[in-house]
């Protein structure tokens, strides 16, 4: 088998396996109830302010600006870069190429260094401050080396050895025709390719799972009305029934 | 027992060095099979534990989305290490929070997840053995719910819940403390913590109003299970005995009396305080809760007013409604249930109580926010209104007021250090060191502010503030009620206080005249 067709099974596997993976986690987190009010006061009193709150958290990581400014330049950083480069990488998926997207080519280009300098310094954290090497596992550390193999081996295609792009894109597009199209066989590009499939993959095993996490973070996703809405989950509702029968017999 | 030292109290809140099993040796006394039994867990340690464990930390995973999302959630960013009062005050390693929720999160990884189940080392998942679960008793006893590291997680990760839900577990194999348990059985039977019952209540009660009559000349009410009376005060049961919290108490009655509402304590509710939320039991915390429904039934009230009491009113404002709800057969005017410092700051702002702060000079205070007002309800309509209203009645009963630097108070506060079930003499070395960053912040506006006295709204902080203050060379009356301060200024109409001020009676109308 040829490259290409290795790579077309991987990244159909890995795509298989993040959204279904992704979809069954939100599916079970939607499904929990949150039995009692317990958002982080002071906390909005509307739907709408909840919405400004969690966008708060989202865009700006508030809560860890308040905690920590050191994680937060880093982290921020990281994630910020992150999402550059992601939409900027939307070319290979996409012809013509939406407008908003060229219009970053450059941005994200450059985002990709800013993105390594984040996580070199989110893994400085981790070995250099004694709290947080405590709390550090092996899969932390590995995590940081995925992303920046995946950021380095990047940023070289884009600055140092460049790949054929054309057909790069050509195979991208192929891949969601189901028309498997030849992938240029340059070393970085298939570590770089590789690296990204092996973080689709364990993203639903993983500590990844903040992404969806922080929306049904209970703490953050209530409103603050207790006294003026009773909020019941549907297995306390059982259970009051079960004990009004008993009281009642 | 006090076989440790003291914390030195530095000018500023330093972050300590990690340290292994410092505090490891720290285990509050295991409970008794009765109190167990009644409260519907194991007498003792059941012979396939782990596996019970493991099954209720599934049914647990199942019912709190809190609990699931938190477990999965958290990256390791180290944000919340150095937040929490008890790693500042011991240094000890398992006290950062999301060390300590990786004791039970190395658990859930094992059995419930494919990277823990499949690769266990590489994501540090571990079997449930006894060493695991003697380190969960010992560290799920070294958290306070106080929840401060939420407040910093950029998740909002609460290890409060992960205690909350450690504890439950712990409890459903039949490893409970006794502290906590012997407490819920004594309010679930007898109506309130101590164990008061009735006819003890009545007594100081009665004391309490003798005691007032002679200092203002006002007979002012405390009453008893009084039917038909309009609101249901549900205080604290230490607020009937224990200083300085009497002292509130004595402060509610001369509000209401002087607001000309009419009020009652209730023997079976006597207890606002519920001890079933420090052990994540849904069910024991809703049997308390029904208490104070039945008693409000029972009494024929309108409203429900709850005295200062921090994890009371966590309860009481967030839960009371889901547990015991709905509460249709009250006065919808108002909202169920209320603050006292709600009820004292509307008339204060209507102009319904006269105060004579300088009844309060030989004071300048500084206030601590209690973490479950804090972090945890709210008062009054606006977010933050919890910071507000007690401090605007503290600023209108006294002269000099003066707030802790701004990282240790509103919703940065410290904890007292006794909260979430620890207030036991069994823990008083985790008492002390926890108490480490509050009593900094209070070193501070002593230094700087001359500040002599702290005022609290909690039950629980003002008795371990009261146990662990001298330790750190602090008088133990140095902490005092909010509503003990309104008690000192309010002028009650017809008092002893009154006609000091406005000269005698007939005096009264020629002053009026004058000023006019
Ligand atoms: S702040 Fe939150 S995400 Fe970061 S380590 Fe602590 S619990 Fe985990
Ligand atoms: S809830 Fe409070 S006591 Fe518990 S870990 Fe968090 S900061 Fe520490």
């Amino acid at each position: 088998m040829s490259f290409s067709v290795i790579y077309a099974l991987l990244f159909y596997f890995a795509t298989g396996l993040l959204v279904i993976g992704l979809g069954r986690k939100i599916v079970q987190y939607a499904k929990t109830p949150a039995p009692l009010k317990i958002p982080t006061t002071p906390a909005p009193t509307t739907k709408a302010g909840v919405v400004l709150r969690m966008a708060k958290e989202v865009v700006f990581f508030y809560s860890l600006f308040r905690s920590n400014k050191w994680i937060w330049v880093f982290g921020w950083m990281f994630h910020m870069a992150l999402f550059l480069v992601l939409a900027r990488h939307l070319r290979y998926f996409t012809e013509p190429v939406w407008w908003w997207v060229d219009l970053i080519q450059p941005f994200g280009k450059y985002a990709a260094l800013a993105m390594i300098a984040g996580l070199l310094g989110l893994w400085a954290r981790r070995i250099v401050v004694d709290r947080v090497r405590y709390i550090s596992a092996p899969s932390d550390h590995l995590m940081l080396a995925l992303l920046l193999g995946i950021g380095i081996s990047g940023t070289l295609m884009s600055f140092v050895t460049h790949t054929d792009i054309v057909a790069v894109k050509a195979f991208f597009l192929g891949l969601m025709r189901f028309d498997i199209q030849p992938l240029p066989s340059d070393p970085i590009l298939l570590i770089h390719l590789g690296l990204v499939a092996v973080l689709m993959i364990v993203f639903p095993f993983s500590k990844l799972l903040h992404v969806p996490g922080v929306f049904f973070s209970p703490t953050r996703n209530q409103v603050d009305n207790p006294r003026e809405q009773r909020h019941l989950a549907p297995w306390a509702a059982e259970l009051e029934a079960g004990s009004q029968q008993n009281t009642n017999s | 027992m006090a076989d440790f030292e003291t914390p030195k109290l530095k000018d500023y809140i330093e972050i300590p060095k990690v340290q292994e099993g410092v505090m490891a040796h720290s285990r509050p006394f295991e409970s008794k099979e009765q109190f167990q039994v009644a409260l519907g867990y194991p007498g003792e340690l059941v012979d396939n534990w782990e596996e019970k464990a493991i099954e209720k930390m599934g049914d647990l995973l199942g019912k709190y989305r809190s609990f699931r999302v938190f477990l999965d959630s958290c990256v390791k960013c180290g944000a919340c290490t150095d937040k929490c009062h008890y790693y500042l005050g011991t240094s000890d390693a398992k006290n950062m929070p999301v060390a300590r929720q990786d004791l039970l999160r190395k658990v859930y990884r094992r059995y419930f997840t494919f990277a823990g189940k499949y690769f266990p080392k590489l994501v540090g998942a571990v079997d449930l053995t006894k060493e695991v679960l003697d380190e969960w008793y010992s560290y799920f006893h070294q958290c306070s719910q106080c929840r401060r590291c939420s407040v910093f997680c950029p998740y909002g990760i609460d290890t409060a819940e992960i205690s909350m839900a450690a504890r439950e577990i712990m409890d459903s194999v039949g490893l409970g403390q006794k502290y906590c348990n012997e407490i819920i059985m004594k309010a679930q039977t007898i109506g309130n913590n101590l164990g008061l019952p009735e006819p003890a209540l009545a007594d100081t009660l009665a004391d309490l109003e003798e005691e007032v009559e002679d200092d203002t000349g006002v007979p002012v009410k405390y009453p008893l299970d009084q039917k038909g009376a309009e609101i249901l005060m549900v205080t604290p049961s230490a607020d009937f005995f224990a200083e300085p919290h009497i002292d509130g108490l004595i402060g509610y009655g001369k509000v209401f009396h002087e607001a000309g509402v009419s009020w009652t304590l209730s023997s079976k509710a006597s207890e606002a305080a519920n001890f079933g939320m420090f052990i994540g039991s849904y069910e024991n915390m809703r049997k308390l809760a029904l208490r104070i429904r039945e008693a409000a039934l029972e009494l024929g009230v309108k409203r429900i007013v709850f005295g200062e009491c921090g994890h009371a009113w966590r309860v009481a404002y967030s839960f009371l409604n889901t547990l015991a709800g709905p509460f249709d057969f009250l006065d919808p005017r108002y909202p169920v249930p209320q603050h006292i410092c709600e009820f004292t700051w509307e008339l204060i702002k209507e102009g319904k109580l006269r105060l004579n702060k300088e009844e309060n000079d030989h004071m300048r205070l500084t206030f601590h926010d209690s973490c479950n007002v804090a972090r945890a309800s709210r008062m009054g309509d606006k977010p933050g209104g919890q910071f507000e209203i007690p401090r605007n009645i503290i600023k209108a009963t006294c002269n000099h007021y003066f707030d802790m630097p701004i990282d240790t108070i509103h919703d940065a506060t410290y904890c007292c250090g006794g909260g979430g079930g620890l207030l036991t003499d069994d823990l008083i070395e985790l008492r002390v060191k926890g108490a480490l960053p509050r009593m900094t912040a209070l070193k501070q506006v002593v230094d700087e502010h001359g500040v002599t006295n702290m005022a609290a709204i909690c039950a629980i902080c003002k008795s371990q503030f009261t146990k662990v203050l001298p330790y750190y060379d602090f008088g133990m009356d140095m902490i005092v009620s909010v509503h003990q301060l309104v008690s000192n200024a309010i002028v009650l109409k017809g008092s002893i206080q009154e006609k000091e001020l406005d000269g005698v009676e007939d005096e009264e109308e020629t002053a009026a005249e004058a000023t006019e």
